[in-house]
């Protein structure tokens, strides 16, 4: 399904409605906060996604890294992904080439001063995202909103290094963040309430589906996914079934789309074992507690999908849609 | 492969309370025998010698199919199998058929059990003999942990829900499954799993015991109820 935005061909419209609901919450007109021009710090995978998201949505979206590498990388990926999305009749050519036109990259921190909201999807460490957030406290006006993506990380504890922690808010998209429409937001301690209500209304102006979550280790899906999977790694491990019987089991009785040892190599055991650990470290709960199986499957390379072998064998990869 | 089979059923079972082709095509004899109902150590008696089988196949709630065989020192096996029909509480019974296994078990016996299943349209998989086999075993802990984060106020019922529909692409978050399949059964079935396993994961989450409680309190009203009428008024 296409963003409000763009099925009604009204970036303007969109913008205008994020700040009537901003007013209706507040009931207030004094506030004349618009989100027009949107940040994403970080065009890595979730980076891109987001900057798509946004820039389909209608919104002016500057894509900041460190790395031109990177952005050239996704501004690729990003062509080739609307150019599908054309072939696939999910966007006309207009819709892709203005979405594409409202969408630039950039390796000068200042130009995110003209931000509304920055989102951030830099690297899962605190430091880095610390020392990010503190030089774009100096950048942006004090009016500019600070979301971040991270997975495992407290926003509170991110919010701490912001010099702003009243307007920083977690705003958790989905991999890949241009397909999936939901978005775990939570406020940390000192979030304020209107930076929460805006970043909300923002949220939904963007075509996506908000939750609201607490500042918790791995938000809602994490903190579900995380310890299911680990258990049915613990079932491989002791050998109570065999990962195809698993899956199908699963698959068969509760009509999930995807079996969980499929979605584990799709995803790849290194990028569970990094998200496991941080939840583990910060719950303590002993479902999240990484199965030794993990570290093995890893150093002997099977990693899932990418390197052609994980819990299956794989020969050959395409995904991703449009 | 096609294998005929003849079903013993003595006892309740909730695994075809509809007609189901598996019953169908059942004959007087066959070379495999499905044993249904819960009172199987008497339909095991009937039975007499099961070595006359290519495979006896064994009925299952929250037990263990070593229940019935005995174990020796995890080398046990012959051709008796298990089998589970899964159920979530009220919904109708799924296609899936889990069949349980011993390490020693014949591979004939298996196979023979699995083109029963089969031919009458099921999905088989295969498991060892553990308790909740491979569904329950795993969702089961999972159902727990949002009834206990709902309690914690994680999100709303209805948050939770959706993000695991659309997060993971569920067809039904667990709140809404557990209310429409009765969360009193979760509560039968975590807590036999909690006195087999001894682990906590699976101990009753409280939205579950209340429901329980409930539950049995609402048939002890009706008893008393039916009682007093049944009594005559002067
Ligand atoms: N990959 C996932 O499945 C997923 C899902 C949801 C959320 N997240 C979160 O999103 C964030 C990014 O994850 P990713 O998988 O896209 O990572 P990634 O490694 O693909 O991309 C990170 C990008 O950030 C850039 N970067 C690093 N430090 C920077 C800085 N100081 N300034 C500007 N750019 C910088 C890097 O050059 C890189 O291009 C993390 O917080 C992660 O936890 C990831």
């Amino acid at each position: 399904m296409l963003p409000s935005a763009l099925r009604e061909g009204s970036g303007a419209r969109e913008r205008n409605r994020v700040t009537s609901e901003f007013f209706a919450l507040f009931g207030t007109t004094e506030h004349s906060f618009m989100i027009q021009t949107i940040g994403v710090a970080g065009s890595g995978t979730m980076g891109a996604g987001i900057a798509i998201v946004a820039a389909r949505a209608g919104f002016r979206t500057i894509v900041y890294d460190t790395a031109q590498a990177a952005l050239e990388r996704a501004r690729n990926q990003t062509e080739a992904f609307f150019a599908r999305s054309v072939e696939r009749k999910r966007l006309t050519r207009e819709q892709a080439d203005r979405a594409l036109a409202v969408l630039q990259g950039t390796t000068d921190i200042d130009a995110l001063a003209q931000c509304d909201i920055v989102i951030e999807a830099v690297f899962e460490d605190l430091k880095v995202k610390h020392a990010l957030l503190g030089k774009l406290d100096r950048v942006c006006p004090p009016s500019t909103l600070f979301a971040s993506n991270t997975s495992t990380l407290s926003i509170t504890e991110i919010a701490a290094g912001s010099g702003r922690d009243e307007r920083v808010v977690g705003m958790h998209f989905c991999l890949p963040a241009q397909l999936m429409r939901l978005v775990e937001m939570s406020p940390g301690l000192r979030t304020s309430e209107e930076t929460f209500a805006t970043a909300w209304a923002f949220c939904q102006a963007l075509g996506q589906v908000p939750v609201k979550t607490k500042d918790n280790p791995g938000f809602i899906l994490n903190y579900f996914l995380i310890p299911f999977n680990n258990d049915v790694i613990r079932m491989v491990e002791a050998g109570l079934a065999e990962p195809a019987d698993i899956d199908l089991a699963i698959k068969t009785a509760l009509g999930y789309a995807m079996g969980p040892l499929e979605l584990l190599d799709l995803v790849g055991l290194d990028t569970h074992l990094l998200v496991a650990e941080a939840l583990y470290a910060g719950t303590h709960e002993p479902r999240a507690a990484v199965p030794a199986l993990v570290r093995r499957m890893i150093a002997a390379g099977h990693l899932g999908r990418k390197s052609g072998q994980g819990f299956y064998k794989y020969s050959g990869s395409a995904m991703f849609g449009a | 492969m096609t294998v005929d089979y003849s079903m013993l059923s003595l006892g309740d079972s909730a695994s075809f309370p509809e007609s189901h082709a598996l019953l169908d095509n059942a004959r007087r004899r066959g070379e495999v025998v499905i044993v249904t109902g819960n009172r199987t150590e008497e339909a095991l008696e009937r039975l007499g010698d099961t070595g006359r089988y290519k495979a006896v196949v064994i009925e299952l709630g929250t037990q263990c199919l070593g229940v019935y065989t005995g174990e020796a020192r995890g080398e046990e096996g012959s051709n008796l199998l298990g089998f589970a029909r899964f159920r979530l509480g009220d919904d109708p019974p799924t296609n899936l058929i889990e069949l349980v296994r011993q390490p020693a078990t014949r591979p004939a016996a298996i196979d023979a059990a699995r083109a029963v299943f089969e031919s009458a349209g099921f999905k088989v998989a295969l498991c060892k003999d553990v308790p909740g086999r491979i569904v329950d075993r795993l969702v089961r802990p999972y159902y727990n942990a949002a009834l206990r984060r709902l309690d914690e106020s994680l999100a709303s019922a209805s948050d939770l829900d959706t993000t695991l529909k659309l997060g993971l692409g569920y067809p039904e978050g667990p709140i809404g499954l557990l209310e429409r399949s009765g969360l009193h059964h979760h509560y039968d079935v975590t807590q036999a799993l909690y006195e087999a396993s001894g682990d906590t994961a699976y101990a009753p989450a409280r939205r579950a015991q209340v429901a329980k409680r409930r539950t049995l309190a609402a048939a002890r009203t009706q008893e008393w109820t039916e009682r007093k009428l049944d009594q005559p008024t002067d």
